[in-house]
């Protein structure tokens, strides 16, 4: 196509200007410095050296002749030529009716509505569908009936046996079976606990990707996250991470600024919990729903004032938020299985070997007594925060399996010497704020690098045991006794 | 205040030339003009401009004020000749020029109010506000108007997009937000959602703010 005269003549000076070796055609490299292209810039800028003096003029010279950038003339040249050959062969442009997708996607988009069918959502997707069948009815099948422990079940005996038989030390044994071996915990965990729950959440993220309802959930909480840093394009990450932390922070690189990649990397590792540990203290917690209410509201309001406290303290512009509406669609199961399939195998690749990891780290750990030493250091703290010594231990392990340190409270809420609905609720609450699993601490590492994940380890854990120590002081100030049954 | 054309335009230059300086003075030679010309002569004995040293031009308060109404008149000029009269680009400059004279007080107000307060010029320069932006006056009716300031239902076509960095106005063209492109806000809140040809987008009060619509219904 052909631009107006101005235009032409710049590229054909620019063309004979020159003379390096760009694989584009010159045509396309002056279009692309009319237009400012930095990178093009400074391409040019190496290969010609003294003729890019003379190349900056001519483009000067041709911005002169116009009252708006080259890049706006050139944009409406080419939209002005794609009108013209549409209106040749396009003769009915189809409007967008105003049917049931159109009727419900204003639903949607519409507060008083649209926060309703968000919560309708949320409680049947995440709620009903990841936390009460898949982490409860089918995890229980696969981790009991399946894998079992060292006496029954149909995996764990056989494995269990073959390893006594070859190796004759038990510390040996113990890096692969046993309590926290690498397949006893590294493998059993990944593939009997979480890749189902985190199976079932990607088919339900799925679905919600691909009938369009995220563009509007984003438009839908832009304003609210503005306030703590972010804005609406975070809502996808932070719902990931309501399945697995560990992926939600892979998909913080969708941010446009390296500011919101920091927040959302660390409002991720510091509250937002992953199915693994929303499907064990809901499950507790919902036994009182005074106790469920406040465990929400509290890792709410934290992740909210922390946000808003980070995003005042990191220098740099909110970025502006606009985002595409797409028609809203039914989606396609085949679909919907390709991605939950890739998704799983990602999964499966990125984090089982995380996983090994930490049932090595767990195996040093225990067999160097480092561990002994850090719960008798952790347990000073954990007093001053109002809970009893062993509550220790399952923080220690929450940082390699994080639904472990939630199911060991289970068993201490629940057991004779039992905490108490305070103290469980007090645990939740440090535990959810706590430092993420091992998988996502090093893919935080891998993502804002040693010093950032630092700077945020220290932060979380300052933060997570500051509020449990002031949410025991307030429980007792306001004579709060919660009773967890059962 | 009754300024010869040759005065009026010398406040202006000055105005523009201490604006693109960010000084307060500036000297005559950068505008290579004598001590003694007429224009020069005139300004002064208005008080619109002293010699605080030999050589030396500076505005008085008056002076200032003087010349920032006229560069606002300058400027609504060009906005009001590329938007609504759809000047060719080439010919705003002088057409404005001529324009601006006509302007008398009060009538830059509601040229103003008429094109919704925008706030540069179709150059990119900022338009100084007047009363009426400050006071945010929506009397009458208007012709162009931001985007954040539609009704929801209202329907225009995209006069302009107005934004500090072009990087900003990339974004925005390359989603096919042109000006010519008939567009329809849809809802206001909580983010102002739009349609632009089939597609409908969702954008923050900022975006909201920059988009510039030229009113077809004049409903509401």
């Amino acid at each position: 196509m052909k631009y107006d005269d101005n235009i032409e003549s710049a590229l054909t000076q620019i063309a004979v200007r020159l003379h390096g070796d760009y694989r584009l055609s010159k045509r396309m490299i002056g279009l692309l410095l009319l237009q400012d292209d930095a990178e093009i810039h400074n391409v040019v800028r190496e290969q010609e050296g003294m003729e890019y003096k003379s190349i900056l003029d001519i483009i000067q010279q041709t911005k002169s002749q116009y009252s708006h950038s080259p890049n706006y003339i050139i944009t409406m040249a080419r939209q002005a030529e794609c009108n013209s050959i549409l209106s040749d062969v396009v003769s009915n442009l189809f409007k967008r009716k105003r049917g049931i997708a159109e009727s419900l996607s204003r639903l949607m988009m519409n507060p008083w509505t649209g926060i309703p069918i968000l919560l309708v959502v949320l409680y049947f997707g995440i709620y009903q569908f990841v936390g009460v069948f898949a982490a409860g009815t089918v995890v229980d099948w696969i981790e009991g009936v399946l894998f079992g422990d060292a006496e029954s079940g149909y995996i764990l005996p056989y494995v269990t046996r073959f390893f006594e038989t070859i190796i004759p030390f038990r510390f040996l044994q113990e890096l692969f079976v046993h309590d926290y071996g690498i397949i006893t915990l590294g493998i059993r965990y990944a593939i009997a606990l979480i890749l189902p729950i985190v199976g079932a959440f990607f088919i339900v993220f799925s679905i919600i990707e691909d009938t369009g309802y995220l563009p509007r959930l984003a438009m839908l909480v832009d304003r609210m996250l503005k306030w703590i840093g972010l804005n609406g394009r975070a809502v996808i990450p932070m719902i990931l991470g309501l399945g697995c932390d560990t992926m939600a922070t892979l998909v913080t690189r969708t941010l446009e600024t390296k500011r919101e990649r920091i927040i959302a990397t660390f409002l991720l590792a510091l509250g937002v919990p992953c199915s693994a540990q929303q499907a064990v203290f809901i499950g507790i917690l919902s036994q009182n729903s005074t106790a469920l209410l406040l465990w929400i509201s509290v890792v709410v309001g934290e992740l909210l004032l922390v946000g808003y406290l980070s995003a005042k303290a990191l220098p740099g512009d909110q970025p502006s938020f606009y985002m595409e509406m797409p028609p809203l669609r039914l989606p396609k199961i085949t679909n919907v299985l390709t991605k939950t399939y890739s998704r799983m195998q990602w999964y499966l690749l990125e984090v089982l070997p995380l996983f090994v990891i930490a049932s090595v780290f767990i195996w040093i750990g225990r067999l160097t007594r480092i561990f002994d030493l850090v719960i008798a250091g952790l347990q000073p703290i954990v007093r001053t925060i109002g809970l009893p010594n062993n509550v220790a231990e399952p923080i220690l392990y929450g940082f390699f399996r994080r639904d472990y340190a939630a199911a060991a409270l289970y068993d201490e809420a629940t057991g004779a010497t039992g905490l108490t609905g305070n103290e469980f609720l007090v645990a939740a609450v440090v535990l959810t704020l706590f430092l993420p699993c091992i998988a996502q601490f090093l893919i935080m590492v891998k993502e804002r690098g040693v010093k950032a994940t630092l700077m945020m380890a220290v932060a979380i854990l300052i933060l997570a045991f500051g509020t449990g120590f002031l949410l025991t002081k307030a429980l007792n100030i306001f004579g709060i006794n919660l009773s967890l049954g059962g | 205040m009754d300024i010869s054309e040759p005065a009026q335009e010398l406040l202006e230059k000055l105005w523009t030339d201490l604006e693109e300086t960010q000084r307060d003075s500036i000297s005559l030679n950068a505008l290579g003009l004598d001590k003694n010309a007429s224009e020069i002569s005139e300004l002064v004995d208005l008080g619109l401009i002293l010699f605080p040293k030999e050589m030396l031009l500076k505005f008085t308060d008056e002076g200032r004020t003087e010349a920032e109404k006229a560069i606002r008149r300058h400027r609504l000029a060009e906005r009001l000749l590329s938007d609504i009269l759809e000047t060719k680009h080439q010919l705003i400059e002088s057409a404005a020029c001529k324009f601006e004279h006509l302007l008398y007080e009060g009538m830059d107000e509601s040229i103003c109010i008429l094109l919704g307060h925008p706030k540069v010029c179709p150059h990119g320069r900022p338009i100084p506000p007047g009363e009426c932006c400050r006071k945010e006056k929506e009397v009458g009716s208007r012709l162009v108007a931001a985007l954040a300031d539609l009704n929801p239902g209202q329907d225009g076509k995209i006069a302009y997009v107005q934004a500090k960095e072009s990087q900003e106005i990339q974004k925005l063209m390359a989603i096919g937000i042109l000006p010519g492109t008939p567009i329809n806000l849809i809802r206001r809140f909580p983010s102002y959602v739009f349609q632009v040809g089939n597609t409908q987008y969702a954008v923050d009060r900022e975006i909201a703010d920059e988009i510039y619509v030229r009113l077809e219904n004049r409903e509401k």
